[in-house]
C-alpha cells in the first residue's frame, strides 16, 4: 500500500493546501472538505477544524491552509464541524456519503 | 509532579521570551507551521526526522539525543518550554523523551500553538541559532515506558488506557479522521483496556482540563488508581498526552508510555484483540 506522499507517517495533518492524494479512493474513503470563511467572507486560514462524531464526541482536528481549507477523512454518517480562529468560531453539522462532501464553514465573532 | 512545575501558560511564555536559561522549542510533525511563524526565539524539532530513528523502527538513542540537543544549543541546566500543533501531542511526546533522558527542568506550554494563536499572541519567522553545547544524556528511564510483551501481561492486570477515538477503539477506523483510513492494521483494541479519548482531558482551546475534572474524568473510565498505568494510542503521541495528565500532573505513581501502541499490537501475531465499544474480557 503507497503513502501518499502529503501526509507524512504521523497523526498530524496532512497539507491541507494540497490536492487529494493520488493514493485516495474514492469509492472507499468518505472526504469532508471545505472552506472557512469569516462575516466578510474572506477565507480564514490558520483557523483549528474539529470533526466531532454523532454524539458530540471530538474525533479529530485540523488547521486550515492559508486558503482556509480544511480536509477530512471520516466514514458514512452524520458529523459536526467546528471551527475556532482568532476571527471567532462556527459549527456546523453535515451528513456525509462515501466520496467527497464539500461544505462551507462560517466563523463570527462571539 | 503538579500543574505547577509540568505547566506553564502561554501568558507567562510571553513575557519570559528571550529570558537566558530558558529555551523555547517548537515541535511538531509538520514543521512547515514553525517555518510560517513561530513562538519568537523558539527553536524547532521534527518528530520524525529529529526524534525517531532514521534505520531502526524506534526513537533516538541516548547518544543520538545528547547530539540532537547540543547541535541545537540546548544544556543540560535550561529550562525547556515546550510546544507545538496537535493540541501538544508531540510536544508531550517530545516532553516525555525529556523525562526518559533525565533532563531536569522542562515543562509543557497549556495549549500549545492553537492557544498561542486564539489569543492572537506575536509569531516570529526570524531563524534561530544556538551556540551549540555538550549536552549528556541519561540512560532511559524505563519507568515510564511500556515495551509489548509487559503490555500483553498487563491484559487484566493494570490500566490499559485506549487515548484513540471511540471508532478507533471499536475498530470501525484504523486512523484518526483527518489521515487516510488505508494504512492497514488490524482494527480495535487491546482486552480490558478503558477508552477514554486524550481528548476529554482538553479544553476546545486545547489547555488542559482542571486537576478535579480530570480526575473525574478517568475515575468515571474505571481507571483503578490502586494499579499501575500503561496508555497507549496509535503510534504514541496522544498517548504522551494522557501519560502527561495521570503522571505530571495528577501526580500518578508507575504511569507508563506504550510507545509501540496500536501500529505495533495490531499487527503482532497470536495476541488477543477486542472488538466493538466496550473494554472486552482478560
Amino acid at each position: 500500500m503507497t503513502t501518499p506522499s502529503n501526509i507524512a507517517d504521523g497523526c498530524a495533518a496532512p497539507d491541507q493546501s494540497a490536492p487529494l492524494p493520488a493514493g485516495v479512493d474514492l469509492q472507499k474513503e468518505t472526504v469532508i472538505t471545505g472552506i472557512v470563511k469569516n462575516a466578510e467572507g474572506e477565507a480564514v486560514g490558520g483557523a483549528y477544524v474539529r470533526l466531532l462524531d454523532a454524539t458530540g464526541e471530538f474525533t479529530a482536528e485540523v488547521v486550515t491552509s492559508p486558503e482556509g481549507v480544511f480536509r477530512f477523512f471520516a466514514a458514512p454518517g452524520s458529523w459536526t464541524l467546528r471551527a475556532l480562529s482568532r476571527h471567532g468560531n462556527g459549527d456546523l453539522t453535515v451528513d456525509a456519503n462515501r466520496g467527497v462532501n464539500e461544505v462551507g464553514l462560517s466563523v463570527v465573532a462571539a | 509532579m503538579s500543574r505547577d512545575t509540568a505547566l506553564v501558560s502561554a501568558d507567562w511564555a510571553e513575557k519570559n521570551l528571550g529570558t537566558p536559561g530558558i529555551v523555547f522549542v517548537e515541535v511538531d510533525e509538520d514543521t512547515t507551521a514553525y517555518d510560517g511563524g513561530h513562538i519568537p526565539g523558539a527553536i524547532k524539532l521534527d518528530w520524525k526526522t529529529d526524534l525517531q530513528d532514521p534505520v531502526r523502527r524506534d526513537f533516538v538513542n541516548q547518544e543520538q539525543f545528547s547530539k540532537l540537543l547540543s547541535e541545537r544549543g540546548i544544556g543540560n541546566d535550561d529550562t525547556v518550554i515546550l510546544y507545538g500543533g496537535n493540541n501538544n501531542w508531540f510536544a508531550a511526546y517530545a516532553y516525555w523523551y525529556f523525562k526518559l533522558y533525565g533532563h531536569e527542568q522542562v515543562k509543557l506550554i497549556d495549549g500549545g500553538r492553537k492557544k498561542w494563536e486564539l489569543d492572537a499572541r506575536p509569531y516570529s519567522k526570524d531563524a534561530v541559532q544556538r551556540p551549540a553545547t555538550q549536552y549528556q544524556a541519561k540512560a532511559p528511564d524505563l519507568s515510564i515506558r511500556a515495551f509489548r510483551d509487559e503490555v500483553v501481561e498487563a491484559i487484566g492486570v493494570k490500566n490499559l488506557v485506549d487515548v484513540r477515538s471511540p471508532d478507533e477503539f471499536a475498530g470501525r477506523l484504523l486512523a484518526p479522521a483527518h489521515l487516510p483510513q488505508e494504512q492497514s492494521q488490524r482494527g480495535g483494541h487491546i482486552p480490558t483496556a478503558i477508552s477514554v479519548p486524550w481528548s476529554k482531558a482538553a479544553n476546545e482551546d486545547g489547555t488542559f482540563k482542571s486537576d478535579e475534572d480530570l480526575a473525574k474524568v478517568y475515575g468515571d473510565a474505571g481507571l483503578d488508581g490502586s494499579k499501575d498505568t500503561i496508555a497507549y494510542c496509535r503510534i504514541g503521541e496522544r498517548s504522551s498526552h494522557t501519560w502527561f495528565v495521570l503522571k505530571e500532573l495528577l501526580g500518578q505513581e508507575n504511569v507508563k508510555n506504550y510507545d509501540g501502541s496500536w501500529t505495533e499490537y495490531g499487527s503482532l501475531i497470536g495476541v488477543p484483540i477486542a472488538l466493538g465499544d466496550e473494554p472486552g474480557k482478560a
